[in-house]
């Protein structure tokens, strides 16, 4: 489904990612985890071409999109959520979710002014509004709702672009006990659909209930990789968390 | 039937906001700071008057060019916009603004400071229109331009640039590519602008440089954000309310400005959102007031699916 190979991104000075290599499966969930500063959500912002690699490749569905626009890669089939919410706060939850359903269908200036589906889309959007738990605050703006809610919403926004693979950025974080295993649940559901995710995960728990294979990243470079249970008793993980004494 | 002065301020009130329509797709909808609407304007205008004095064209033959031209003009000041945002956006579109009005000067095609006079007056049905026929075509204009904003903001299109409005990068994220839809924003508001600026050439019937230059853009600007930006009936009010108000406090004399001023100064103050943006005072009186009728008038019963 995705590859990288060698993939780096150097900010002035510093070295953000460093020649990471993984690839994740169809259909399987995989975390990115590693301690603060590791290089997680650069790597994220390359996988959506938000920030250009420095080197390296980047191939989805057998194409390389190291060099494409994000809306282009959006619209090859990769979705994502932001590690700090980034809704259409002018915009009700409906209007979020709708900007990306339109996508699918408007691909040109005709197109988007064309309001034969606008039902459609409406019951496309509405839909993912449930799925997402969201339905109920449909017409409030999202800039008067609360991060969980956003949370939430964001993945909504993401799933209306029918992505065959979604990002999800630190999703979890800072939602109630209760909003986190909604969360999981959704998860487990999109991948039971057969999407692909990949997501950046602090919360121990949810990455070793949820995810098939998990990357460690540490200060840009990968430092393992594999299932869950492995990782947990990899020296160089322990030491990355807990310091090199441990 | 009507008195000659109040043709004269409904006309301009029109035309007004037209332009402030205009506007209102670039800046309202799309997010994209203008402080130089005049360009756009004033393309429309200088290419009916060229085309009515020079070229012989009635005002009907010469109206599709010049929103054309207006249309062009919007795409091609849209193309170095697209690689700055917010402050430098408004700092460009100043320079912009004012490179138009120096090549309107200087250039020797444009009548120089003079600009082009002797504007002819449009026609209706074979007969030049008197000004309250003229009236009656800036009112259909202006209809149609309502008509253009509302629809754009029910189309897909709209969504597209509101959410490039609040977040580029997500929006980008989200397969919108801003730097297309931003260009489409400049060209349909560009095109409303030029439309304006026809109506106002075979109105007043000369037109010079500084009509069109930094100040008249600044004052559209002003009108757009009194209303209430990003909603048409905002554009529609700003623009017709501070056509009037000079002309309310016309016994003032000297101190017009000064209450044109402190009208702005209160207004940002109490109401940022202008005066009949979404979720200010009055508008949120208004929709409560159609509240009422509409339950009144169906008995008590509320058909209202989402209040």
């Amino acid at each position: 489904m995705l590859q990288t190979r060698n993939l780096t991104r150097r900010f002035a000075g510093l070295t953000a990612v460093n020649d990471v290599s993984l690839e994740v499966r169809s259909g399987e969930v995989f975390g990115v985890i590693g301690p603060n500063g590791a290089g997680k959500t650069t790597f994220f912002n390359m996988l959506s071409g938000i920030v250009p690699a420095t080197s390296g490749d980047i191939v989805f569905k057998g194409k390389p999109i190291q060099k494409l626009q994000p809306h282009r890669i959006a619209r090859l089939g990769i979705g994502r959520t932001f590690q700090i919410v980034r809704p259409f706060s002018e915009l009700t939850v409906l209007e979020n979710v709708l900007a990306a359903v339109g996508v699918r269908y408007c691909s040109n200036f005709f197109s988007a002014l064309d309001q034969s589906r606008r039902r459609k889309h409406r019951d496309v959007a509405r839909a993912l509004l449930q799925r997402a738990h969201v339905d109920r605050y449909e017409h409030e703006l999202a800039g008067n709702l609360p991060l969980g809610v956003l949370r939430r919403l964001e993945i909504a926004r993401a799933l209306g672009l029918r992505p065959d693979l979604l990002l999800l950025d630190e999703s979890f974080s800072g939602l109630s006990h209760r909003e986190v295993l909604d969360l999981v649940e959704l998860v487990r559901e999109l991948r039971a659909d057969g999407m692909t995710v990949i997501l950046i995960e602090h919360n121990m728990q949810v990455t070793m209930n949820l995810c098939d294979r998990v990357a460690v990243l540490d200060r840009g470079e990968k430092i393992a990789e594999g299932r869950p249970a492995e990782i947990t008793n990899d020296r160089r993980v322990i030491a990355a968390y807990l310091g090199s004494d441990a | 039937m009507l008195d000659a002065y109040v043709i004269t301020i409904l006309t301009l009130m029109g035309i007004w906001s037209i332009v402030a329509l205009g506007l209102n797709v670039i800046t309202g909808l799309a997010g994209q700071f203008n402080l130089g609407i005049g360009v756009y304007m004033g393309t429309g205008a200088y290419a009916t008057a060229m085309l009515t004095t020079a070229a012989g064209f009635t005002f009907w033959e010469a109206l599709p060019f010049a929103i054309a031209a207006s249309a062009l003009m919007g795409f091609l000041t849209g193309l170095p916009a697209l690689r700055v945002r917010e402050d430098s956006l408004a700092v460009l579109s100043i320079g912009l603004v004012f490179v138009f009005e120096s090549l309107l000067i200087y250039l020797p095609y444009f009548g120089g400071p003079l600009g082009i006079s002797r504007v002819p007056r449009a026609t209706f049905a074979g007969v030049p229109a008197t000004n309250q026929t003229y009236l009656l075509i800036v009112l259909a204009a202006f209809l149609l331009s309502i008509a253009v904003t509302l629809y754009l903001r029910r189309s897909w299109m709209g969504l597209a640039w509101e959410s490039i409005r609040e977040d580029e990068t997500a929006a980008h994220a989200l397969g919108i590519h801003p730097a297309r839809y931003k260009l489409y924003a400049f060209t349909i508001g560009a095109a409303l602008a030029g439309l304006g600026g026809v109506l106002y050439a075979h109105f007043i019937r000369y037109v010079t440089p500084y009509d069109f230059g930094f100040l008249p853009s600044i004052y559209v600007l002003v009108m757009v954000v009194f209303g209430g930006l990003g909603t048409a009936r905002g554009a529609v009010f700003g623009a017709c309310f501070l056509t009037v108000l000079p002309e309310l406090f016309r016994f003032v004399q000297d101190y017009r400005n000064l209450i044109y001023g402190v009208t702005l100064v209160l207004l940002m103050l109490y109401e940022p959102r202008g005066l009949l943006g979404d979720g200010s005072y009055v508008w949120r009186g208004l929709r409560f007031l159609g509240m009422r009728l509409r339950t009144a008038v169906s008995n008590g019963r509320s058909y209202v699916a989402n209040p």
